[in-house]
């Protein structure tokens, strides 16, 4: 490819961030699609893959004596730091780098070269996976209140939003046409989600363009018709996700929000969630508290705190309570908007449809409902996450917060959810990945034309057909917690929000637990119902044994089979649970489930040619760094912050216990 | 009876609300000697609630017209409220909960009158002798010695009985070593590593004074120590104290081993936060989790400000950096601060924990609690007076044992199959430390133990818990024998408010138990079928 300029340089070395501990040499390859370090190993060679979409920074740091160093921060929060003998090759790999991060082009993207070698069929199945169509009908619709409209058909009212969209029976062509001219990129209320049980329903738009005193009558009928819509209320509410003062601001260039007496059988109100350049700030100053080396518990929590992160989450969250409540405790329907409706309007209506409907905390669920809120309805998956070279301040971890505010739930809720964490995880990872073409562009319109459907794969399907590593063993479909809407307290709980160190130093595997409940559950689970259907098949050999009349013997031994299949003996988990060995040169972590065998085979994707891109394989493959070097990294002592001792013989004393 | 005179009044109607999850419940409520019964009328529920008295932390009350509210705030950090008719019955029985709750006297607390169905008395207090464990390290190496040096406790009030000690050191040696450390408590062995035979050892500090004095017995034990351990082994003392604080101690006539005195021995400083500062820091995280008004703004700096978790974050690293001393480096570790019996005994059972599997069973886990914290006299009843709602200004109170529960969660959380026990066991051991129908936290030490005859006159606290009916709830039912080292990771992103414990209360416990039950469900369902293949 004509941007890279140097394709391979050797004697690179790939130093460990967090530790100390001494970094590795190895082969650095540059592809078109991907970074690849091969470590120099005498046996094992490790490989570390990071996709181009990935690379968020690059950063050339000041020359050593020991070479030049090269900070890769990437999006799913990966950090590599290569440090590379010549500053020519350097130069190289970084200019190389700045280009490949960069497509100007969908064209250059992985899902245009990737191929799971599955044929057309295969792959026209995996778009058709998640329906939206079946799942509109899943919710009851159409039904006496609400209808499908075709208003939208070729994109001719509104061109971010999909062609298929669901309006009150009562909402005319001409009301909507009306409305959509009243609000911001025409993105006129359309349905979001039904409640059946008591025809209450989230709808979604885009800011009313009223200024200071504009008023659409054709406006005002649709939110009538909302209303209408749902026999069982006299008033809707209306959200505006965005604070006030924003909202206010917005007044000032012919935008805003309803008016309260305008609008017949309304009632209004704020949320503060804060917009996309206060959410990215927060998330590079999280991110910075991250990066830090050996944080005391101060300088995590301040930091952690000052960034705003949680804040945030918390708001989404509260918003989402806010609209479920509405819904199901009121029975009042809802219309959420902040400016351009494809933001927190779509955080906030999936975090609602989270808690109101099981459906959603299911795997398939979950898929339907990113499809739903996020991708069908104008998602800017391509300015948001920073698909294509585009203005940087148009990026914002829009959806990484709607998975954290998932994954808080997954907290707390432990048995609600079919799904694990892993799920989330691979989500955001393909949502940068660009592997699949379900997140290109800006809206459904921009995908048509590209004929993503035609030229890529789903990721959908792919995540489909590995579920078997993404479900939760904790699912309680049947529990009365788990059925219906999830309750969350009505005391503010701010001690629920917690950081999500699986998410954020995911990378860093030190830092995570040592063992997985979840692995160990589900190796359990699988190994129960093998027996089971084993038990079964020879249950049934026995009968038919019996019958023909065989000798008894015969059908003893057979029966003794399967205790030796059987590798849930404590005996035997005691040595596959292993998590280090210290004993020896540190190697072997971490700690797997028993019948994962030695390898990561559970955490990866286990298609072999999906192998580079998958979200754990290019993982920084170092298991050393499972080894805490405790001596220089205890809170009060070691190097870097030595305790007051004027006594010389202490000194020397730590420096004995720290070389030895 | 004594308590009967400080019982102003027998019964009254009153309504309890325990939280905002749990249903409120009316009944006759009715002052004992040990107890606060409330017995809902017939047509409720016919379970009769019960409270211990003795784990009443503060009390308040309020009248208003006829009628008044009492706020108690339990040790084990529940808060319940009691709506009582009349005013008279109110104060009375303010007045009576405060005066029973706070009884010194220990053979007339409850433990002494407790006589559950199915226990026999003296049963379990066999169940985990230190002497076991001692006899067993002494049999396994040549090294080692049982002393019955401290029979009588002259040497050293707050040991107990048996002790085990270089074997090449005669008691007339252990004798000078322990007049010359605090306490008399001179150095014994915590725990021995048998994989490459190294020993952890605990003492107070040595009384150097301003004189900077020696003691040829106590530096001939420590050399006793790396002598036995393995030709040319190396020591490290890990003293508890910054060293100034250490420094500064020799003023008051205590001190920290001098480099030249003991060779081979090197000495590190890890401060470990201990006494009235834990204390406050526990009382500002108990009061942060209350606070449920609080906005999101200001929760992470507040439990920045509570310091616990750093503290957390500072006992496991000087836990791991003993553990890593002996398994990594093969060196003997002599922990130490003042006393020797707060902050020494947490490095010592938290670094056992970290390297020893046994440690990590159901039994191995009771075993170490007796022997390196009752046992090795930790003043339970000093430290455990008071938990965080006391209005009394503390004087001996500190969580030194929760902070050690606390670390104990936190290695559960990152090593989730590496702990037999669950959850369930360190917050029954919470409870029980601070307040409990059994004897085992009971006075200071094995000394004051023997005097108020609380082995044969109270139930074990052991025996309570190893009842078959508890097992579900203190078991972990993921459990695999992991036996090497855990090495647990001490940076903040790692380590989480125990919600547990500190939020037990006010938070609804439903969706965590249901996840509990779902747990137990999948591992029995395959131990039954495994069974039946």
């Amino acid at each position: 490819m004509e941007h890279i300029r140097t394709p391979k340089v050797e004697n690179v070395r790939l130093a460990d961030r967090v530790t100390s501990k001494k970094a590795v040499v190895g082969t650095l390859y540059l592809t078109a699609t991907h970074v690849i370090f091969v470590e120099n190993g005498p046996d094992t060679r490790k490989e570390t893959w990071i996709l181009h979409s990935q690379i968020s920074t690059i950063e050339k740091q000041a020359t050593t004596a020991t070479g030049c160093p090269l900070l890769i921060r990437c999006k799913n929060f990966q950090i590599l730091q290569l440090i590379i003998p010549q500053e020519r090759d350097c130069h190289d790999v970084y200019i190389s780098l700045i280009r490949l991060a960069r497509p100007v082009k969908y064209e250059e993207l992985y899902c245009f070269s990737f191929n799971p070698k599955l044929d057309k069929e295969e792959r026209e199945q995996g778009w058709m996976l998640v329906d939206l169509g079946e799942e509109y009908k899943r919710m009851g619709l159409p039904n006496d209140y609400w209808q499908l409209s075709d208003v939208n058909r070729d994109y001719r009212v509104c061109d971010s939003y999909p062609t298929e969209l669901y309006v009150p029976k009562s909402a005319t062509a001409h009301i909507i046409l009306g409305s959509s001219k009243f609000r911001s990129r025409r993105r006129f209320p359309a349905l979001s989600y039904y409640y059946k049980d008591n025809h209450a329903s989230i709808c979604r738009s885009s800011q009313p363009l009223s200024g200071f005193s504009a008023r659409c009558l054709e406006d005002e009928q649709m939110l009538q018709a909302i209303r209408k819509a749902n026999p069982g209320s006299d008033f809707i509410y209306v959200v505006d996700t965005r604070p006030k003062l924003n909202a206010m601001a917005n007044r000032a260039a012919g935008k805003g929000y309803e008016n309260e007496d305008n609008y017949s059988n309304i009632k209004f109100q704020f949320i503060g969630i804060e917009n996309i350049h206060v959410m990215r700030n927060s998330l590079q100053k999280m991110l910075e508290v991250c990066e830090l080396k050996s944080p005391s518990m101060s300088d995590f929590l301040w930091g952690l705190e000052n960034s705003g992160w949680l804040r945030h989450i918390k708001a989404i969250m509260d918003a989402g309570i806010f609209i479920a409540k509405a819904v199901s405790e009121e029975g009042a329907s809802v219309l959420v908007h902040c400016s351009d409706g494809w933001d927190r309007t779509a955080q906030v209506c999936s975090v609602a449809s989270l808690l109101l409907d099981p459906h959603y905390r299911t795997l398939k669920g979950f898929m339907v409902l990113i499809e739903k809120d996020w991708i069908s309805f104008g998602h800017k998956f391509n300015h948001r996450y920073g698909i294509l070279d585009g203005d940087p301040k148009e990026i914002s971890p829009v959806i990484d917060q709607f998975i954290e505010c998932v994954w808080q739930l997954m907290e707390r809720f432990p048995c609600a959810f079919e799904f694990n964490e892993r799920f989330l995880i691979h989500i955001q990872h393909h949502i940068y990945s660009c592997q699949f073409g379900n997140f290109l562009c800006n809206s459904q319109k921009e995908r048509q034309e590209l004929q993503i459907q035609e030229r890529t794969y789903s990721l959908w399907a792919h995540l489909w057909k590995n579920r078997a590593d993404y479900l939760n063993p904790l699912f309680r479909a049947d529990h009365s917690q788990t059925q219906g809407i999830l309750h969350l307290p009505t005391t503010p709980c701010n001690s629920m929000y917690k950081f999500w160190n699986g998410m954020y130093n995911r990378f860093e595997k030190g830092m995570q637990p040592r063992q997985s409940v979840t692995e160990y559950l589900m190796a359990v689970k699988e190994e129960t119902q093998q027996l089971e259907e084993e038990l079964e098949a020879l249950e049934e050999r026995l009968e038919k044994i019996q019958k023909v009349q065989l000798n008894h013997t015969k059908v003893k031994s057979k029966q003794n089979e399967p205790s030796k299949h059987s590798g849930f003996s404590t005996s035997d988990n005691s040595t596959a649970n292993t998590p280090q060995d210290y004993s020896g040169n540190m190697k072997s972590f971490p700690s797997r489930s028993p019948s994962q065998g030695d390898e990561d085979s559970a955490l990866i994707l286990t298609q072999d040619n999906l192998k580079s891109s998958d979200p754990d394989l290019s993982a920084n493959s170092d298991q050393e760094s499972g080894v805490e070097d405790l001596s220089c990294r205890s809170p009060s002592g070691g190097e870097h912050a030595p305790s007051e001792d004027s006594g010389k013989d202490r000194d020397s004393d730590e420096a004995v216990f720290l070389t030895a | 009876m004594e308590f009967s005179e400080l019982i102003r009044t027998g019964r009254a109607q009153a309504e309890l609300l325990r939280g905002p999850e749990a249903p409120p419940l009316r009944g006759t409520l009715c002052v004992t000697s040990h107890h606060l019964l409330l017995s809902p009328g017939t047509e409720a529920s016919p379970d009769l609630w019960l409270l211990l008295l003795r784990s009443v932390d503060s009390i308040e009350k309020r009248v208003a017209g006829d009628s008044g509210t009492i706020t108690l705030r339990c040790k084990d950090l529940r808060v319940l409220q009691l709506d009582i008719e009349g005013v008279e019955a109110t104060l009375d029985i303010a007045r009576s909960i405060e005066a029973l709750s706070s009884l010194e006297s220990v053979i007339t607390s409850f433990p002494f009158f407790y006589r559950p169905k199915g226990l026999r008395l003296g049963d379990a207090w066999h169940f985990h002798p230190p002497e076991r464990y001692y006899q067993r390290v002494a049999r396994e190496t040549n090294a080692w010695r049982l002393s019955e040096v401290n029979e009588d406790f002259s040497l050293c009030p707050s040991y107990p009985r048996a002790l085990i000690v270089p074997h090449s050191v005669d008691d007339q040696a252990l004798a000078r070593s322990a007049g010359f450390r605090q306490g008399g408590r001179f150095p014994v062995l915590s725990y021995h590593h048998a994989r490459n035979g190294t020993a952890l050892l605990r003492s107070s500090q040595p009384l150097t004074g301003p004189q900077k004095r020696r003691c040829a017995e106590d530096e001939e034990l420590l050399r006793a120590v790396l002598v036995g351990a393995r030709p040319g082994a190396r020591g490290f003392i890990i003293d508890t104290r910054s060293a100034q604080a250490a420094k500064q101690a020799r003023m008051t006539g205590g001190g920290t081993e001098a480099k030249a005195a003991y060779p081979g021995w090197k000495r590190l400083h890890r401060p470990l936060e201990r006494g009235r500062p834990l204390q406050e820091s526990f009382v500002r995280l108990v009061e942060a989790c209350g606070d449920l008004e609080q906005s999101m703004d200001r929760w992470l700096s507040r439990l920045e400000g509570c310091r616990w978790l750093a503290h957390v974050k500072e006992a496991l690293s000087t836990a791991c950096l003993a553990a890593q001393g002996m398994e990594r480096e093969g060196a003997c570790i002599l922990v130490h601060g003042a006393e020797g019996t707060d902050s020494t005994l947490l490095v010592t059972s938290l670094a056992q924990l970290i390297l020893d599997p046994l440690s990590r069973t159901m039994d191995g886990f009771q075993e170490l609690v007796e022997r390196e914290w009752i046992q090795a006299g930790h003043p339970f009843q000093l430290r455990c007076a008071h938990s965080a709602f006391s209005h009394a200004r503390p004087k001996h109170e500190a969580p030194t044992f929760l902070l050690f529960l606390d670390c104990v969660w936190q290695l559960g959380r990152q090593f989730p199959l590496s702990l037999e026990f669950g959850e369930g066991l360190l917050l029954a051991l919470f409870e029980h430390a601070y307040a409990s129908p059994f004897g085992s936290f009971l006075c200071n030490s094995e000394k004051e133990r023997g005097l108020c005859e609380v082995r044969t006159r109270t139930h074990s606290l052991w025996s309570g818990l190893n009842q078959p009916k508890e097992q579900r709830k203190l078991r972990n039912p993921l459990y695999a024998l992991n036996p090497l080292a855990i090495w647990p990771s001490v940076e903040p992103q790692s380590l989480r408010l125990w919600q547990g414990l500190f939020l037990r209360w006010t938070r609804p416990p439903e969706p965590s138990e249901t996840a509990w039950e779902k747990v137990w469900q999948i591992v029995t369902d395959s131990e039954k079928t495994e069974g039946s293949a």
